[in-house]
């Protein structure tokens, strides 16, 4: 009995002066402020980074080796926090989010084929360059939505990918996926916006889809500061202050859309009523 | 004919779906008149496609080159009859885009080029011969058309004893081969002459499928006489793969990520051989070949000598016209064909087959969860585990779906033929490899 107990007490004092002395002896020293840091990452592990986790780009922030505002989905107040755990200034970068530059469903953007295959944007624009006559319209089959980390998008039950502007973080996980790069990162601030992805001359876009740009240069002329027509697409410059009202009145087929009165409930770009009926190509 | 007398081999793997050749299989192979327009992609085998060496308005007759090899791993282009170059400008083409194309509109009077001469295989060396070959621009008309003179130039460490016709014809509906054999059987056979000769060997063996016995009897006659090989074989896609062809006859397993020649094979099919005899006895370059334009959304199936360049309307309309709305096109075998966009597109050099099917004709199935039955692992004539590299590319873990040897996939297509969920799992291989392929390249 006493023999046991001693036996069994005596591992156990060895092991824990071993432990202890080992404890101090190999001690990895992690900065109190990396720590700290991690504690007010969002711990999505998104990787908007560049680096493959929260706790990587906290080593990284404390080490030096990476700016301390590169966290797009904790916004201005994580980087505050961190700029204060490092004792620097906070530059938050402006934020930005991600929009879906496309208003082409499947009743509003004509179809080349019917595509059976695999359900991802990925294995159908292998096939023929994806399934719709437009070449920068979405494919609708969710390659974005298995790539989002914070669950912010939905595939419309007509086939388009729209963006929950309350749940996205600018983190462009979705960009990196998106085979037709259709998805385009606007700053948050931003309201008007040209929701044509499709680099067709005009007279080829209104063949296939009734709320494409037709580079119809209108935009243009109402505010040549604030539009721009390259490879036959309007672009808007998110700089101007110049009021978009009248351009977005006179876009033809509406692919110019002015949200400053607010964006619909979970940003559901709901498309006007259709121009006109698009004809079958091929 | 005994077929269990035959001793018919085959390979492990693979399965026997439903073949559909009962449409085609008895008719002759017919003549196709001359279309209105005839498109000639300029891509139409593996490798660099063809560099452009006419103009617009250029007068051209049938066999003129029009587009000259691009490299090693490239093949000629000539036209495929005689006529006017009207336009040199991007059509659809099979692949689903549109890629640059010579068009010619046809004078009617369809002579041959002057230039082309003739030759006596016997007077020539087997370097004139495969420059022969190389001219003409024969291409592997089984549908891969690979350039022939490639496959025909092993390294000097290869050591080459066997040469392999490929007859077997295991696609589903495709009866062109079959008709070649029964047909062309002198000018196959003196094709495989004139490879026996380029490479050096003796030894040749024609595979044929035990479901084409007329083929078989046939050929086993004609070729006694020139010690020249006929093998039986099981009816099994996919058995005129390759290697599955080579493991068939010779019983040798051509190493992952090799050629052939590493077993010292060489594999061509039936109707290249019948191509390589008119290049070197008439000197006319690969312009036309056999197309089995077949299935039920077409009235009357046919087998039909096609010019290179002839849009596919132009051959429905020779078939007496569509069955019924069209619901899928196919360019090739229903396994590994190519699904069309639109009957614009031009037959080209590897189009043996046209199959349309109406929509009753394609049931749709959702797909259910892997209930883990094993059968696409029983099917796969690679011996992959098809299931598991399908969901590992689902889950985008591609480098798991390498360590599965993805990239040994031949694409037959036996793993969702035979899979009770009908999951797509031969189209989540191919996404795999394709995402693999390209990872490869960036780095």
């Amino acid at each position: 009995m006493l023999a046991s107990v001693l036996t069994l007490g005596g591992i156990g004092l060895f092991a824990a002066v071993a432990l202890g002395i080992a404890a101090k002896k190999f001690a990895v020293e992690i900065d109190p402020r990396e720590l700290a840091i991690l504690e007010v990452l969002p711990g999505a592990n998104c990787g908007a980074c560049g680096l493959p986790g929260c706790g990587g780009y906290a080593k990284a922030i404390v080490d030096g080796t990476i700016a301390p505002n590169l966290c797009t989905p904790g916004g201005s107040e994580t980087i505050e926090k961190i700029a204060h755990i490092m004792g620097v200034e906070a530059i938050s970068a402006a934020p930005q989010i991600a929009v879906v530059c496309c208003q082409g469903d499947n009743t509003k953007a004509s179809l080349k084929y019917q595509y059976l295959g695999l359900e991802d944007c990925n294995a159908a624009q292998k096939v023929a360059d994806g399934p719709k006559n437009c070449p920068g319209g979405c494919v609708g089959l969710g390659s974005c939505v298995r790539a989002c980390p914070f669950d912010a998008i939905e595939i419309t039950t007509e086939g388009l990918a729209v963006i929950n502007r309350l749940k996205c973080t600018g983190c462009q996980k979705c960009i990196a996926t998106c085979p037709r790069s259709v998805i385009k990162m606007t700053p948050l601030s931003a309201t008007t916006h040209v929701l044509c992805n499709s680099t067709d001359k005009g007279a080829l876009v209104r063949k296939y889809c009734q709320v494409g740009c037709i580079a119809c240069q209108i935009c243009k002329k109402n505010a040549p500061e604030s539009y721009q027509i390259e490879n036959f697409l309007a672009r808007v410059d998110y700089d101007s202050a110049e009021s978009a009202e009248a351009v977005v009145e006179k876009c033809p087929t509406k692919c110019i859309r002015d949200f400053s009165a607010g964006y619909p409930e979970g940003s559901s770009f709901s498309a006007p009523s259709p121009v006109k009926k698009p004809e079958q190509v091929a | 004919m005994n077929l269990k007398a035959m001793n018919l081999k085959t390979f492990k793997g693979g399965l026997h779906p439903p073949d559909g050749k009962e449409f085609s299989a008895s008719k002759a192979i017919e003549i196709c008149p001359l279309p209105e327009e005839i498109i000639i992609p300029l891509a139409q085998h593996i490798g660099a496609p063809a560099e452009i060496c006419v103009e617009v308005g250029a007068k051209v007759k049938k066999g003129t080159l029009i587009a000259s090899a691009r490299g090693f791993v490239s093949a000629p282009i000539h036209a495929s009859t005689s006529g006017e170059v009207i336009a040199i400008e991007p059509r659809l083409h099979p692949m689903g885009k549109a890629l640059p194309a010579i068009v010619i509109k046809p004078d009617g009077e369809d002579c041959w080029d002057e230039n082309l001469k003739a030759a006596n295989p016997d007077d020539l060396s087997g370097d004139e011969l495969k420059a022969c070959i190389l001219a003409a621009g024969i291409v592997g008309m089984g549908g891969a058309t690979f350039p022939t003179h490639v496959k025909l130039s092993p390294p000097a460490d290869k050591q080459i004893d066997t040469l392999i016709l490929n007859g077997v014809e295991c696609e589903p509906y495709l009866t062109a081969d079959h008709r070649m054999m029964l047909e062309a059987t002198e000018q196959i056979l003196d094709g495989i002459d004139i490879l026996r000769k380029v490479l050096g060997i003796e030894r040749a063996v024609i595979g044929i499928e035990a479901n084409k016995p007329d083929a078989i009897e046939k050929m086993t006659k004609e070729a006694a006489a020139r010690n020249i090989e006929v093998q039986a074989l099981e009816v099994k896609y996919p058995q005129g793969a390759e290697k599955q062809l080579i493991d068939a006859i010779t019983g040798r397993q051509v190493p992952s990520g090799t050629l052939p020649m590493e077993v010292g094979v060489v594999v061509q099919n039936v109707g290249t051989a019948a191509a390589i005899s008119d290049a070197v006895r008439l000197g006319r370059p690969l312009i036309e070949r056999v197309v089995t334009i077949t299935g039920p959304g077409i009235k009357v199936p046919k087998n039909l000598l096609v010019r290179i360049g002839t849009p596919l309307q132009f051959l429905v309309d020779q078939c007496e016209g569509l069955n019924g709305e069209p619901a899928k096109i196919i360019m090739g075998g229903p396994m590994m064909g190519q699904t069309q966009l639109s009957l614009e597109t031009p037959a080209i050099r590897g189009t043996s087959g046209l199959l349309i099917f109406r929509k009753e004709d394609l049931p749709r199935y959702e797909a259910g969860p892997c209930i883990r039955c094993g059968r696409c692992i029983g099917a796969c004539p690679i011996h992959l585990q098809p299931t598991a590299i399908a969901a590992y590319a689902r889950l985008d873990l591609f480098d798991e779906a390498e360590e599965y040897h993805a990239l040994d996939c031949i694409e037959c297509g036996c793993c969702t033929y035979t899979c009770p969920a009908t999951l797509p799992l031969v189209q989540s291989i191919r996404y795999a490899k394709a995402a693999i392929l390209a990872k490869k390249r960036t780095i």
